[in-house]
Parts: C-alpha cells; structure tokens; sequence
C-alpha cells in the first residue's frame, strides 16, 4: 500500500478538492475576457496562462462548464482533411490530442480507433483518393482503400447496403480517434484554474463597449468589467454576440443533431462515416453506439430533436447494419452548428481592435479544440494571427479567397 | 414547425418544403462597390428574429415567402412571391425597404 494512501487512511481529515474554485464575484478589469467556457474558451484560457504568462483572465459563461457544443458532438477526432491549411491545421491538433491525458492528469479516454469514410458513389471514390493524397503529402496517414479491405476490417458491415448504395470503398485514417468530450473541457477549465484564471458561470454577456475603433469593456448580467481584450468562443451564439459590435460574417446558424443506442457489447472498433447515406458511427467506451447525421435543413436557434432525425439516422444506420434493428435509441439531442459557406472556420483578429474571433466551427469544432486554444492564445497574446490560421481569416470573403472544406465535411449537408 | 401553410396548395407537412435561406434585396451589379457586393454574396444575419425566408413546396415546384420566427420555429404568414416585388411589411424591428428603382432586386436561389 502507498505510504500516502496509508496516512490519508489513518488521518482524521479527508480534504476532498473540488475541480474549478467558484470565484466570489467579477473584478473590475482583466487583461482578458473570453466569452464561452466551452473546449475552445476554456483551451485559449490554459494556454494563455500556461504559454503566455496572461493570468489575469476570466472566462464567463451564460450556462455551465462544456455545456454548449463541447457536450453535444458525437466526440470524432481526425485530421483527413482537403486543403492544406486544413490538414496542417487539425494534425497539429491530433499531435497536441496525444498528451493531454498527462497535461491535465485527468483520463481522457483517448482511443485510437481508425476512420473509414465510405464511398458509395464513383465521384465519392474520386474525393477520397483526392483527399489521400492532400493528406500523405503532409505526412498524414489516409489511404484510399477497396470494398475488400472495409469488409475485412468491420466483417460485420453489409458491404452491399441492402443493395441500394453498395460501398464502393472508402478513405481509412488510422490515426482516427474518439475522446471523452466533457472531460476535455474539465481539463483544460482545471489547468486554467489552477494557473489564476477566473471561470464565471452562469455570467451572461449583455453587451461590448467599444469607443474609437477598439474594445474597452464587456457588460454583464454580474455588472461591467473593463478589458482591452475579448475573445468570442461561442458557437451557435456567435452572430448574437457579433451584433454587439457591429460585425457582419457569413455564419448562419443550423441544428444538428446526435442519439446514442442503449449500450451493446463491443462491436464496432473504427469510427464509420458515410457521406452518402448521411452516417457517422462509433461505439463509445461505454458500448453505446454514438450516432450523428447531416444538419437540420433550415435555420433555428433551438435545440430540440425530432423524430424524423431518428427515424432517417435509423434507416441508414439499418442499411449498413441490418442486425441492429432489435436495437434501441437511449437518447438525443442537438447543438446550434455556425455554418459558414465554405466550411472552414473564422478565426483571429477582426476589423475591431481587441476583438478576436474563434467562430464558425460548424459541425467540425471538436477535434480542433487543442490546436484552436494554442493559435488562439497566441494571437490574442501578440495581436497577430498565428502562422496555422491564416486561412481561415476573417477577411477571406471579401477577397473571395474561401478555403473550401466542403469535401472533407463528414457528411454531405 | 411541422405543418407549412403553402399559398398554393394549403397546409402540408413540412418534409415537402426545402429552405431557400432570407429573402434579401440584391444591390445593383452595375453601381455597387465591391464592399457592398461580397456582403451581398457572403454576409447573412446570423442572429435569430422573424425574417422572411424564401421556401419551395418540392412537389409542385412553387416558391413563395413565410415569415418565421427562427428562435421559436413558428410560422407567422405566408405569402406569395409576388408580394416581395411590392413590399412586405416590416419584419424584426427593422423596416423592409422595397428596391428603389423598381429592379426585382431578389431572386428565388
């Protein structure tokens, strides 16, 4: 037995820490303010104490801790991308994923799993090697694979679909991998914590005081603080908070939705997407299938879930796996996704000084919570743009400079 | 929303319907600044409120304007696209403002 379990068992106190301090109230000035203490907020909090000596930051949050989009996505980490500033970009954050279980001495389930993206159709096909070879060329592991290889690997799939979109093969990413999402926002709210920085749930962003072109202040339903600085890490809130400056993007807001299955014993080790048939599939630690389709097909800023999202998921799901039918949904939900056109983010510094936007993440923002809290921090900290997110700026539209990420999307919307 | 009440054909499930996105007035490609045209083509208002929005019953091809609360998923009217060339009323605090000089200015997608 451990000498310090031993004395903790003979001792009369058993301190028992919390994870987060529950900060008393909001000061009146920070050098930071980060709106949304979500996967993204909270990254760009850690990383700006812990790389950057900024402590005197607060992130503050409307609801609670990873309660937005960090909580709600189906958990997929790859990085297969089609342009090359989006396969540079989310390697970089499947490299930081690795450590940081040990980072944050918090168990991550991290799991390699591998990832097939199926091809259906011939152009599918054509899409796959295209990416296979965007992403060898910078060193990603993708290769475009046959229908033998995909039945090989999963012999469990009806490789024929029912007969109606046999698979024709697929794009295979082995570094393919699922995580556990709420701990990602714990973790990274944890090391923030413990470096100085002020996490204030329940704290309401009720407007951005700008004078002469930059920022000097955030008003909130706690009362108003000063700040030179503010990062907007909100998701499917964005536009609102962008309304309060005066800032027009191309983000619209969608639904999107997810379910998991009761949990059946393990079956289903790689990740499963099918474009086509509008699937993304993994079987959780826990045995439960994690199930998620294509976006609700017009605007809403509600979360509710609907019946024929489950219906439709179920039927592909039934077409790839038809022994699943005695199977039985658990649960579902839904996220506000903020679309852009091009399905790239929008990241970094904006036409108002101290504004910084960490926007625009869709439905791919999961896996790229890392890499976006250490560009992020890195741009709030010096004022410039980091290196890795220059194609994802602001300003690309007005020059018609989009970074086309459609293609690499993991279902077709 | 589950139900859609076409101008056309009445009420009808909304799986018949696809989603156009907002009706929104064209600037004119002959005068505008280059500015005013990407916030044409790219910029939307991302925020929720009721918006008119364009939207096709699939079956019979037809198009035509609902004014929908985005935050609730409640359809307050609809309309004919025709009434869009004569102004609709306001919507979202802000007035609709007809084109000017008489161009159709917005187009079905």
């Amino acid at each position: 037995m451990p000498y310090r379990l031993l004395r903790f068992g003979l001792g009369r106190k058993h301190p028992e820490p919390r994870m987060f301090t529950r900060p008393e109230r909001l000061k009146s000035a920070y050098d930071v303010v980060i709106i949304g203490a979500g996967g993204h907020g909270l990254a760009a909090a850690y990383y700006l104490a812990r790389d950057h000596g900024i402590r005197n930051v607060a992130v503050l949050e409307k609801g609670y801790i990873g309660g937005g989009n960090t909580g709600r996505n189906t958990t997929i980490i790859r990085s297969n991308y089609l342009t090359p500033e989006g396969v540079k970009f989310y390697d970089e954050s499947l490299r930081l994923w690795q450590d940081l279980s040990v980072d944050f001495d918090l168990n991550l389930f991290y799991s390699t799993r591998g990832h097939f993206t199926l091809a259906h159709t011939d152009s599918a096909m054509r899409t796959m090697r295209w990416r296979a070879e965007v992403n060898k060329h910078f060193g990603v592991r993708s290769e475009a694979v046959d229908a033998a290889f995909v039945k090989k690997s999963l012999p469990m799939i009806d490789i024929e679909c029912g007969g109606h979109a046999p698979i024709l093969g697929a794009l295979f990413h082995e570094p393919g991998a699922i995580a556990r999402h709420d701990a990602v926002a714990w973790g990274y709210g944890r090391g923030a914590d413990l470096r100085g920085v002020e996490i204030h749930q329940q704290t309401e962003v009720t407007g951005i005081r700008v004078e002469g072109g930059r920022v000097t202040g955030v008003d909130t339903t706690q009362g108003a603080i000063a700040t030179p600085k503010v990062l907007c890490a909100v998701a499917g809130f964005t536009p609102r908070v962008l309304d309060m400056v005066g800032l027009r993007t191309p983000i619209f807001i969608h639904p999107l939705q997810a379910m998991v299955s009761e949990p059946v014993k393990p079956w289903l080790d790689p990740i499963i997407v099918s474009g086509s048939l509008h699937v993304y599939v993994s079987q959780s630690a826990r045995g439960e299938l994690v199930m998620g389709a294509s976006l609700d097909p017009y605007e809403l800023h509600q979360t509710r879930s609907t019946l024929d999202f489950v219906e439709g998921l179920s039927a592909h799901m039934l077409d790839m796996f038809p022994f699943l039918g005695e199977v039985k949904v658990n649960r579902q939900w839904a996220g506000l996704s903020d679309m852009t056109p091009d399905f790239a983010p929008i990241m970094g510094v904006t036409p108002l000084e101290g504004f910084y936007l960490d926007a625009g993440w869709g439905t791919w923002g999961f896996k790229a919570t890392p890499v976006c809290g250490k560009t992020m921090s890195h741009t709030v900290a010096t004022n410039r743009n980091h290196p890795l997110i220059e194609g994802f700026s602001i300003d690309r539209f007005a020059r018609y400079e989009l970074t086309g990420e459609k293609g690499a999307a993991s279902v077709g919307h | 929303m589950k139900i859609l009440v076409c101008p056309l054909n009445g009420p009808r499930p909304v799986s018949e319907f696809a989603y156009g996105g907002e009706v929104r007035i064209m600037p004119d490609p002959d005068t505008c600044s280059d500015a005013q045209w990407s916030d044409y083509v790219f910029n939307r208002s991302g925020a929720p409120g009721r918006k008119y929005e364009w939207w096709c019953h699939i079956a019979s091809g037809y198009w035509f304007v609902a004014l929908r609360d985005t935050l609730r998923d409640v359809v307050l009217q609809t309309l004919p696209a025709d009434r869009v060339r004569a102004g609709l009323p306001p919507a979202n605090g802000s007035a609709w403002v007809p084109p000017a000089d008489g161009r159709p200015g917005e187009q079905a997608p």
